[in-house]
């Protein structure tokens, strides 16, 4: 029997019998982070989602983020259910409502360190005006957006990411409308981090998170995925496999680069890398000033307020 | 538990419905509230954004209704109290997310201050036409708690109140003033702090294995956890088990949706507030509301004068519907009036509680002013006429 | 002598291969067993080859592979556990 034979179904010990058994390996880093009663999740094969939460979640240990102080809100879509598969705060809210959601909860408690995780619809859609309002107020949150240029879990509609004559659902003729170039329209509207990459980069994609954490501001992060299922079945791209060595073959990294220069084109390259890296005061340090200057010793910062939690709950 | 003092302006002012409602929030321990410009609620917050920096609060005005909507939400699940404020338009934006906190059990307030609609309608001028839609204006089976106040001073005292049953019924309160009360100047007393009970977050002191988000203690009412507590929760507006998961089967929804049905309507003798006036004798009994209420009054005082024998019910919860006591009077009485400044939507209650034992009048009005108590007058006469 | 070792949760996979594409020293295959869902999940087929630099656990969208750095012989096998769950 080779030795490298296959056991067991169960995650909790799942193994395979190692060329040396005597060092039983630590978990797999991820595992700690997820909700393993939920597993396995509902993304399809081949799909990068969960490739993303690997990099996150690499992003979280790195950056030694203390978990207890950490929120997660989603929307709604495939990305959205990655709220439902961590074991953190998480918050699965409405369709395109995330940032707001998630602005409440950062203003309520800065403490906290609020990620926002979503798709490309559910931002930039429905979620659009809430996406440059929060860039331009520059608010505090992380922002990772799974672009996979398509609406997935309606079953393959147009999204504003949707590049050249693809075809979708909703454009079963091919579409005809120019796509949103993601970079560019939140540094337009003032975010102080942009970066993008795909799931080809696990390792780029963790280091940016950590930066990402590592940043005061609304910091954005574009991690183009495959749908094998419905955008690149559709358009005869291949599974998610061939679309990852398309991303491996096809993106370039250039650090810096003008995003007007980023945009998506169907089947052609993709810039990948940080583009944006710059530093403003965000929303809250603002606001407090403001109302130092205006008040004086009148202003009681919210932060000092300690009693309002137990103001609230007694 | 009584109120911080940092938020109770106490003294006796002489202030309109729209700033007394921001006065009663920062009372009830409301620290933080989004909203949108709209006439005629738009006081509420601007008041509240020039109160908060002394207090230790926030606001935010949010890029539309959607933003503000979920916006407190966000802010009540990172721990403070929570509203918005609105009219018609900008409550009919809001209504996902009025969904969404049913759905979650989020205690929040929405204050809408009522005008004439539909569409951009009357934005100066009242109306009462948003009652079924404060209930109904959602998709799916939820239920809310409604309050209507009549006058600046319930506009302070009831928004406590509001506040107080959504942190009880972990639900979102809807407050429905309309705009004569809000933009009306009356005395309004405000107590001193410790006079005042405010009901405090039910939150969990079950340790993070032990608790479970959605679990019920056979009260109906989960207790709740703040995010940044260790608790590492999961919330969603799809239905979910005790856990908080994504459970999407039809056993679980009749589960969960009962519940959050049946947790408001079996208290609803408890939560029903209403006043009385004149109903031992009464053939008659007018019910009414808000600034409706006011105008009836008149009209009720002038038909006692006249030998009529009309009783006064005026609603200050409207939702849920106090059907017991409209069941219970429609065994004495001949006949329900209820004026109402929209074109029948309270009096469908009525007549359905009702249920035929008595008639009932509506005195209907297309909204943009109140009442002639003559108007008034003239249907309670009609129906003390009737059989 | 290989520096890692590999774990497969064999229930997980959904064969997408990206950890057999990606891995760097070319460690894995498809295996022709297949799980209760058909797919067939890969194999190590060149284990001494494998660093432990687990790239195949960061592809992986169904947390269905890792690999760790064996450790050094200095812990005399010692069992690191991790959660208790990981009995041999």
């Amino acid at each position: 029997m080779p030795i490298n034979e296959l056991v067991n179904p169960s995650p909790a010990n799942a193994k395979q019998v190692s060329p040396n058994p005597m060092n039983e390996g630590l978990m797999n880093p991820v595992e700690g982070f997820l909700r393993s009663d939920r597993m396995p999740h509902i993304w399809c094969p081949g799909c990068g989602i969960g490739t993303t939460v690997n990099c996150f979640v690499q992003a979280l240990i790195e950056s030694k983020i203390d978990l207890e102080s950490l929120a997660l809100v989603s929307g709604i879509g495939c990305t959205g259910r990655v709220a439902g598969y961590v074991k953190l705060d998480s918050f699965h809210t409405t369709h395109g409502r995330a940032i707001p959601f998630a602005t409440g909860m950062k203003l309520a408690n800065p403490k906290l360190n609020v990620v926002v995780y979503s798709g490309d619809g559910d931002l930039s859609a429905i979620g659009g005006n809430h996406l440059i309002h929060a860039a331009r107020r520059n608010i505090d949150l992380k922002v990772i957006c799974v672009n996979n240029l398509i609406y997935a879990m309606t079953g393959g509609q147009t999204a504003p990411t949707t590049p050249g004559h693809a075809t979708t659902s909703t454009n079963p003729y091919g579409t005809f409308e120019p796509a949103f170039n993601l970079p560019h329209l939140v540094e337009a509207a003032g975010a102080v981090y942009v970066a993008r990459w795909t799931t080809f980069h696990v390792r780029q994609l963790a280091r940016s998170i950590s930066e990402a954490f590592r940043k005061k501001g609304f910091s954005f992060i574009e991690v183009i995925s495959p749908c094998p299922t419905l955008y690149q079945r559709r358009n005869k791209m291949g599974d998610g496999l061939e679309t990852m060595k398309y991303y491996k073959e096809k993106s370039k990294t250039r650090h810096g680069a003008p995003t007007s220069e980023v945009g998506l084109t169907l089947n052609g390259e993709i810039v990948v890398g940080k583009f944006v890296d710059r530093d403003r005061p965000d929303y809250q340090t603002m606001m407090r000033a403001q109302y130092a200057e205006s008040l004086g010793d009148r202003y009681v910062n919210e932060m000092e307020t300690e009693a309002e939690t137990e103001c609230v709950c007694g | 538990m009584k109120a911080d003092p940092h938020g109770v302006l106490t003294g006796t002012h002489f202030i309109d419905g729209d700033h007394a409602c921001c006065e009663g929030a920062l009372a009830a321990g409301a620290r933080f509230a989004a909203g949108y410009p709209i006439t005629p609620s738009t006081e509420v917050v601007e008041r509240f954004a020039a109160r908060v920096p002394m207090v230790g609060g926030t606001f935010i005005q949010m890029e539309d209704e959607l933003a503000a909507s979920i916006t407190l939400q966000g802010a009540v699940w990172g721990g403070a109290k929570a509203f918005t404020v609105t009219s018609g338009p900008g409550f009919s934006l809001m209504m996902e997310h009025i969904g969404y906190a049913a759905m979650t059990e989020t205690p929040c307030v929405f204050v809408d201050v009522q005008r004439g609609g539909p569409s951009t309608g009357l934005p100066t001028l009242p109306a009462q036409a948003d009652m079924m839609q404060a209930r109904w204006g959602s998709h799916g089976d939820y239920e809310i708690i409604a309050l209507c106040p009549n006058s600046p001073q319930e506009c302070f005292d009831l928004t406590i109140k509001a506040f107080n049953l959504a942190e009880e019924f972990r639900v979102p309160v809807m407050f429905m003033m309309d705009e004569v009360v809000g933009h009306m100047t009356e005395k309004v007393v405000i107590p001193p702090a410790d006079e005042i009970e405010v009901v405090p977050r039910k939150h969990t002191h079950k340790s993070v294995e032990d608790y479970l988000p959605y679990g019920t203690n056979g009260d109906m009412v989960p207790e709740m956890a703040h995010a940044g507590e260790g608790y590492k929760f999961h919330v969603t507006g799809l239905t979910h088990d005790e856990k908080g998961y994504p459970n999407m089967t039809p056993q679980t929804q009749d589960k969960l949706v009962r519940r959050l049905q049946n947790k408001v309507r079996s208290a609803t003798d408890r939560i029903a507030m209403f006043e009385e006036e004149y109903l031992d004798d009464a053939d008659v009994v007018v019910v009414s509301y808000g600034i409706t209420s006011r105008v009836a009054q008149r009209a009720i005082d002038n038909a006692r004068k006249r030998g009529l024998r009309v009783g006064k019910l005026r609603l200050i919860t409207a939702w849920p519907f106090p059907e017991n006591k409209i069941r219970e009077l429609s065994e004495k009485v001949k006949a329900f009036v209820v004026p109402e400044l929209n074109l029948g939507q309270m009096v469908r209650e009525v007549e359905r509680a009702a249920n035929g034992k008595a008639k009932t009048f509506a005195v209907s009005h297309a909204g943009g002013g109140v009442h002639d108590p003559e108007e008034i007058l003239r249907v309670i006469a009609e129906a003390s006429r009737c059989r | 002598m290989a520096k890692g070792q590999i774990y497969i949760v064999v229930e997980r996979c959904k064969a997408c291969g990206f950890c057999v594409e990606f891995c760097p020293t070319k460690v894995l295959a498809l295996s022709s067993a297949f799980n209760s869902k058909g797919y067939h999940p890969p194999h190590v087929i060149h284990p001494e080859k494998c660093s432990g630099c687990n790239l195949c656990g960061m592809y992986c969208p169904d947390f269905a592979i890792y690999g760790n750095k064996i450790a050094g012989s200095t812990t005399g096998g010692k069992t690191i556990a991790v959660g208790g769950s990981h009995e041999s």
